[in-house]
């Protein structure tokens, strides 16, 4: 039986374009501060791919920082202005959540911010909320939160690492994270992008000035094409969001019994987050494995533990978080692939 | 054009084809998230990585539980050093390191000075050597961490790691050593040199950038406050998704280097001290800086007497050398490790780095012998400082 891969907002596996142009630099020497010609022509494919990632979001290359992924991007903008209390949304990436948080602001049903609850109170600051979930896909009505926030004089932060290649990033947010491995681009790799380039974000790492002496360390060049790569070779994303989403509708019409959360609200095209009542996740998943079926019960960066999805739990929905599946699509799913796994998963429901 | 000759393997290595050749599949086939626990692509992706982690640990003598992967020896620095001042407080408060340890370092030092620890930086001898003496005299029931690393990046010494760590160990201080430019030259053995925390570095061996590790030692155990929020990954001391790939590469990189060191040393020592015979043979006014003896193969550092340095790295056609460390070469400061070790501005400025590697080969050392001499001849005839020199003037001596 061939493996069916549906994890993609874990990781989506490595895009030709990414894999030759990082195949290329590995064979090639050069430390991108070097003064050099080995040490220039690294610091060329540094700035070339800052362009590139600077050209989607529609910002200035200058403000593009290269971290080591989502993780430490979302740290670095947290991190970056200890003067101001940060307000975070209730279904945040924990590298957001278990940061220093000083407020939480909860989510109603659907997964969407509370926006009335954002407001309340609202004196500067800096405001954390997530452009897409990773678990459940749904979509914040970040233009909004950009709104109250910036008129209460707060900088808004978005972690846009599931939405990235798979909408339009929109214009507004003062910081915004990214990771390359989530587009197909190689692990190891993400961005912190500040609108303004000037703006005044104390470093985290320290060291040898490296990114404006935003994020000190030999930069990873490699890695940095590649995902300058990935995100060239991401095509036309409506086109394909369409495509992900028939596919994605196509499952959750197969199993009418499922429960699916956030579907109610705008969320992501590839992401379905549901759960068959009565059946544990576990049980599910293991099921699933058998049939050489690769989904996810929430997020995969977790302790190794199945915990009941705190996604899933903020949104209010107690009886179901330990059941929940999140099933994911990208940009190397196929339809025949979607026809062979409503046939397991239909086999696998039915055996329960 | 042809290609230039490559001698600045202090700044980064070219990645080993049999380190790329392992990665491959990484990046297509087995591309799963080690932290995916409910099918096979996560549990390939784990079991690899925890093969790297072994490799790693036995390269320095540890257990691989010991090892915490991170993006690169700048993370592993700032994690250390911050991370267990953090997690001890301020009941101890002083933290000793050396003039002229590593930027991250006494950048890392610095932040916890404003945070009120107490920072001594000690001086290094002539030689770049730490003084022993100087040290233990530093360290008193206040000190909390003494930084010193194993091998220099612009020098190459060696630091005597088992007495520093035996004098820690004896005095109750952590005893932390980037060894960036030590893993896989020198022999490491955390428990014989007692070191408590280590900082390591992929691309410095021929593996990938981006991505480092933290030595940190559980028996007895040394604690943490982790630098990065998130998922908990490494057991909490450093979330983010781990780069499955680049660790496969670095692993096979450590793998490489404990099976090969031993030879490569002699090689390299006899490459270098070829290199060093050829300059110093036909150049008056040659200096190395830095202890001969308590040095590794692949480093020279070598000062002109009466050339004008801003101009000389320039002059120096189709070999790619530095002045000083990668991370500041950029500016136009002469080097703040030379100047430690008592060299006047001048000479610091007129100073090469020449650092040499695995693919080295004696033909391009010959060629970068003509290119060096070549180079520093035709500086000193523009030089007034030569001119001062051939005039017998005391003025110039260096």
């Amino acid at each position: 039986m061939s493996p069916i891969y549906l994890d993609y907002n874990a990781t989506a596996p490595l895009r030709e374009a990414a894999f030759a142009a990082m195949t290329q630099i590995l064979r090639q020497t050069g430390n991108a501060s070097s003064v050099h010609r080995a040490g220039r022509g690294a610091r060329r494919v540094l700035e070339e791919a800052r362009e590139v990632v600077a050209d989607h979001l529609g910002v200035s290359p200058r403000g593009v920082i290269f971290t080591s992924g989502g993780t430490e991007a979302n740290n670095m903008a947290l991190r970056g202005f200890p003067g101001r209390r940060v307000l975070a949304s209730a279904v945040e990436h924990p590298s957001v959540l278990k940061g220093p948080v000083d407020r939480v602001i909860p989510v109603d049903r659907d997964g969407i911010v509370d926006l009335k609850a954002l407001e309340d109170g609202l004196d500067g600051g800096l405001v954390s909320v997530m452009l897409a979930n990773n678990e459940t896909g749904v979509i914040q009505p970040i233009a909004e939160v950009i709104d109250i926030a910036h008129r209460h004089g707060a900088l808004v932060h978005v972690d846009a690492v599931q939405a990235l290649g798979k909408m339009q990033i929109p214009q507004g947010a003062d910081l915004i994270s990214l990771s390359a491995h989530k587009i197909g681009g190689p692990q190891g790799v993400g961005a912190l992008v500040l609108t303004d380039p000037d703006l005044d974000l104390a470093a985290h790492s320290t060291g040898g000035g490296q990114e404006r002496w935003h994020r000190a360390g030999t930069e990873n060049i490699a890695g940095i094409a590649g995902f300058a790569a990935a995100l060239r070779d991401l095509g036309d994303i409506e086109a394909e969001a369409a495509r992900l989403a028939a596919l994605r509708d196509r499952i959750e019409a197969a199993v009418p019994e499922a429960v699916r959360f956030g579907h109610r609200v705008e969320r992501l095209p590839n992401t379905s987050c549901l759960a068959i009542p009565g059946q544990k996740a576990q049980t599910l998943l293991m099921a699933l494995d058998l049939e050489s079926v690769a989904v996810s019960a929430g997020s995969a960066c977790s302790s190794g533990k199945l915990a009941p999805s705190g996604v899933l739990l903020a949104m209010g929905e107690t009886d179901l978080a330990g059941s929940a599946i999140r099933i994911s699509l990208g940009w190397g799913t196929s339809e025949t692939e979607i026809d062979q796994f409503i046939e397991r998963f239909s086999r696998v429901t039915e055996k329960l | 054009m042809s290609k230039a000759i490559y001698l600045d393997y202090q700044a980064t290595t070219p990645c080993d084809p049999r380190v790329v050749a392992k990665m491959l599949p990484f990046f297509t086939e087995a591309f799963g998230n080690a932290h995916s626990v409910t099918h096979p692509f996560g549990w390939e992706a784990e079991e690899a990585g925890e093969l790297a982690r072994e490799q790693v640990a036995e390269l320095i003598g540890a257990e691989a539980k010991e090892i915490t992967f991170t993006s690169g020896a700048t993370e592993s620095n700032n994690l250390a050093i911050k991370g267990l001042a953090h997690a001890y407080g301020t009941r101890k408060n002083q933290i000793i390191t050396l003039a002229t340890e590593h930027k991250c370092v006494l950048e890392s030092c610095r932040r916890l000075e404003s945070e009120g620890y107490r920072v001594t930086v000690l001086p290094v001898k002539a030689d770049g050597l730490v003084d022993l003496e100087i040290l233990a005299a530093s360290i008193s029931e206040q000190t909390l961490l003494v930084s010193v690393m194993a091998v220099n990046n612009e020098i190459g010494v060696i630091q005597p790691l088992a007495e520093i760590g035996g004098l820690c160990r004896s005095r109750g201080a952590f005893f932390h050593s980037d060894a960036a430019q030590a893993l896989g030259k020198i022999d490491l053995d955390v428990d014989r040199m007692n070191i408590d925390l280590m900082s390591l570095s992929s691309h410095k061996i021929y593996g990938p950038k981006g991505i480092g590790a933290l030595y940190v030692r559980r028996r007895p155990r040394v604690r943490l406050m982790a630098e990065m929020d998130g998922g908990g990954q490494e057991r909490g001391l450093r979330s983010g998704t781990l780069a499955t790939p680049l660790i496969v590469g670095f692993g096979e990189a450590c793998r490489i280097a404990g099976e090969e060191m031993a030879e490569e040393r002699v090689r390299l020592r006899r490459l270098r001290d070829r290199l060093f015979q050829g300059v110093n043979g036909r150049l008056p006014g040659v200096t190395l800086n830095g202890s001969t003896d308590a040095r590794i193969p692949g480093n020279l550092n070598l000062s002109f007497a009466w050339v004008e340095g801003d101009q000389l790295l320039r002059a120096i056609r189709d070999i790619a050398v530095s002045t000083g460390s990668a991370c500041s070469a950029a500016t136009l400061e002469p080097s703040y490790v030379l100047r430690a070790l008592g060299l006047n501005s001048e000479l610091a400025h007129a100073s090469l780095r020449i650092g040499l590697g695995r693919f080295t080969t004696e033909e391009e050392i010959d060629i970068a012998i003509e290119r060096i001499v070549e180079a520093v001849s035709e500086q000193r005839k523009v030089s007034p400082l030569w001119a001062m020199h051939l005039e017998g003037s005391p003025l110039v001596d260096p």
